[in-house]
């Protein structure tokens, strides 16, 4: 990524992207105009609660929903015009992956190049070369269906990088791994930037969007709610969160620290005062000071960095673990 | 060209994916021969009853189970297809440039295989009981299967990408063929029926492929029965394929 031209030219490019599902209760509006922007060779992650408009506007970006308004680029091509075009240049892994579980991994990659114009010999190179870089040779010519997750997972990457895209789609990559394959496809996203592919992303985790992604958007209810690298983010809620236990009522409490110039903002969180204050190594002897001279008790108090978590409490006025049932 | 190719690729993953599982291509098998071996004996007391028609038991039965066959052998084809809605496996191909109408042709011409294989056996096995044909007649009986065959598959699939189910696919597609075949004259000839039902029968376009498919086995191919029964088939067929193509098209899901 080194000239400028490069890091700068929109891979994606959204206006007013819009989709209304009908439903026998009538209309609901699953993404209410969204407007994106991702450039050549970044990470971009797109976060929010089940439910919020992700998968279907991945869906849209990947020419498998017609939006029912708004106009979108992608690869450089018009999404309504020419679909085929895109197709070409773009590989999608869905949730759900998409490998038949009657067939050999093998099998599926060859198919899959097959699928996108390579010769026979071409195909199965690729397939090859697939399988050696996924780490999937031991398993290559058994059934799908015998497959542990993580390998299912890197076979259903392997497959939406068979023709080499430009650009790839990943909806929930990590859903249902455990923590070691996760980490391991981690890895495989990472590598994908090394050779030049961009990758869009879709995750309910916040470790997964602040460890792999270059920027984010965070998305709820339909709508584009905050935008920009995590890092960014983060610094816009400002500060340190100290978050507070009390043996009294916390909402006295919480009253108590609002009333403090040294805190900017304050919420209840399943019983734990949650303060955002400028500098945490100040603030705590403060605040211990002011409990003491409150007589309230002092269950726990932890001192953090803001998390990703705590921009979409502040965007959104709900936490985004509560509203995730995994 | 890309619509023969994707067309042949697509053919050629289903037809590896049914032929590595025995049980079917079995099932595929015995289920016409059970009806020939169980049913069409029944047949040949009731051949000399006034109003059936002529050719013996075994050139009326055998034309019609062929329409059967492929009235039954394909209007479940739909089921595989909605393990694959839930796998993903549409989605997956539906973000590749494959051609949508080889989605659709590409199954379907695997089903229509099947048929005419199955087809082969029925004829072979009935042959020793007395049945008579022309090659070319055989010729003309099994285009009708495959259209037929083409014509249920598609519309089991366009079904399948509408309903997504099998809880709602399933009782649709067993209620909708049991009169279709009912009403055909498969196991009996509507000669028999009474006015009212042979008036329904004809509104049934199954029951004109029975009638072409019976005249084509007494080597009557200048019967108009033939050529129409043909058309109908034809122009049905296209018109499914063309609806489940654009099925594919709009799948969600």
């Amino acid at each position: 990524m080194s000239g400028s031209e490069s890091s700068s030219e929109p891979v994606i490019e959204t206006d007013q992207l819009r989709r209304v599902f009908k439903t026998r209760k009538g209309s609901v509006e699953a993404v209410a105009g969204v407007d994106l922007r991702v450039v050549a060779g970044e990470i971009f992650g797109f976060l929010g609660p089940n439910g919020a408009g992700k998968t279907t506007t991945l869906r849209m970006l990947a020419t498998l929903l017609p939006p029912t308004s708004g106009r979108a680029r992608v690869v450089g091509h018009d999404l309504l015009r020419e679909p085929h075009q895109v197709r070409m240049r773009i590989g999608y892994v869905g949730q759900r992956g998409g490998a038949d579980p009657e067939v050999t991994g093998r099998v599926e990659l060859i198919f899959e190049g097959r699928l996108y114009g390579m010769s026979r010999d071409e195909a199965e190179r690729r397939a090859a070369d697939l399988l050696s870089t996924m780490e999937l040779e031991s398993c290559a010519d058994r059934r799908i269906s015998t497959y542990s997750g993580g390998q299912r997972r890197r076979l259903d990457i392997g497959v939406g990088l068979v023709h080499r895209p430009q650009l790839l789609f990943l909806d929930e990559p990590t859903t249902g791994l455990d923590p070691q394959s996760r980490a391991r496809m981690w890895e495989e996203v990472r590598k994908l930037r090394e050779i030049g592919t961009t990758v869009f992303l879709t995750t309910h985790y916040l470790e997964e969007a602040d460890a792999l992604c270059g920027r984010v958007a965070i998305i709820d209810q339909g709508k584009i709610v905050a935008e920009g690298s995590p890092d960014d983010l983060k610094r816009a809620v400002a500060g340190d969160v100290v978050s507070v236990g009390v043996t009294g009522d916390p909402q006295t409490a919480l009253q108590l620290m609002l009333s403090q110039p040294f805190v900017r903002e304050g919420s209840l969180e399943s019983g734990l005062i949650r303060l955002y204050v400028d500098r945490g190594e100040t603030a705590t002897p403060a605040i211990l000071r002011l409990l003491d001279a409150a007589e309230l008790g002092l269950t726990t108090m932890v001192l953090s960095r803001p998390s990703l978590d705590d921009v979409f409490l502040r965007q959104t006025g709900r936490s985004l673990r509560e509203s995730d049932p995994g | 060209m890309k619509l023969a190719r994707d067309t042949w690729l697509v053919f050629q993953r289903y037809f590896g994916i049914f032929i590595h599982n025995p049980a079917w291509v079995a099932v595929g098998v015995i289920q016409p021969a059970l009806y020939l071996l169980l049913f069409a004996p029944l047949l040949k007391s009731i051949a000399s009853v006034p109003g059936f028609p002529a050719g013996g038991a075994y050139n009326v039965f055998v034309p019609g189970l062929l329409i059967q066959l492929g009235l039954f052998g394909a209007s479940g084809v739909g089921f595989s297809l909605i393990s694959e809605l839930r796998l993903g496996v549409v989605e997956r191909l539906r973000v590749t440039p494959v051609s949508r109408l080889s989605l659709l042709l590409g199954r379907a011409l695997r089903d229509v295989l099947t048929l005419l294989v199955q087809s082969l056996i029925l004829v072979l096995l009935a042959f020793p009981f007395g049945l008579s044909f022309r090659p070319w007649g055989l010729l003309i009986a099994l285009g009708l299967v495959a259209l037929i065959g083409l014509l249920v598959a598609s519309v089991s699939y366009a079904l399948a990408l509408a309903l997504k189910d099998e809880n709602s696919f399933a009782p649709i597609i067993f209620t909708a063929a049991l009169p279709l075949l009912l009403l055909s004259g498969v196991l009996l000839p509507m000669s028999l029926a009474p006015s009212w039902l042979r008036t329904i029968s004809t509104l049934n376009p199954l029951s004109h492929a029975v009638e072409a498919n019976r005249a084509v086995f007494l080597g009557h191919l200048n019967n108009p029965n033939v050529l129409q029964g043909i058309l109908i088939m034809a122009v049905l067929a296209a018109i499914a394929v063309w609806f489940g193509a654009r099925s594919f098209s709009r799948a969600i899901s």
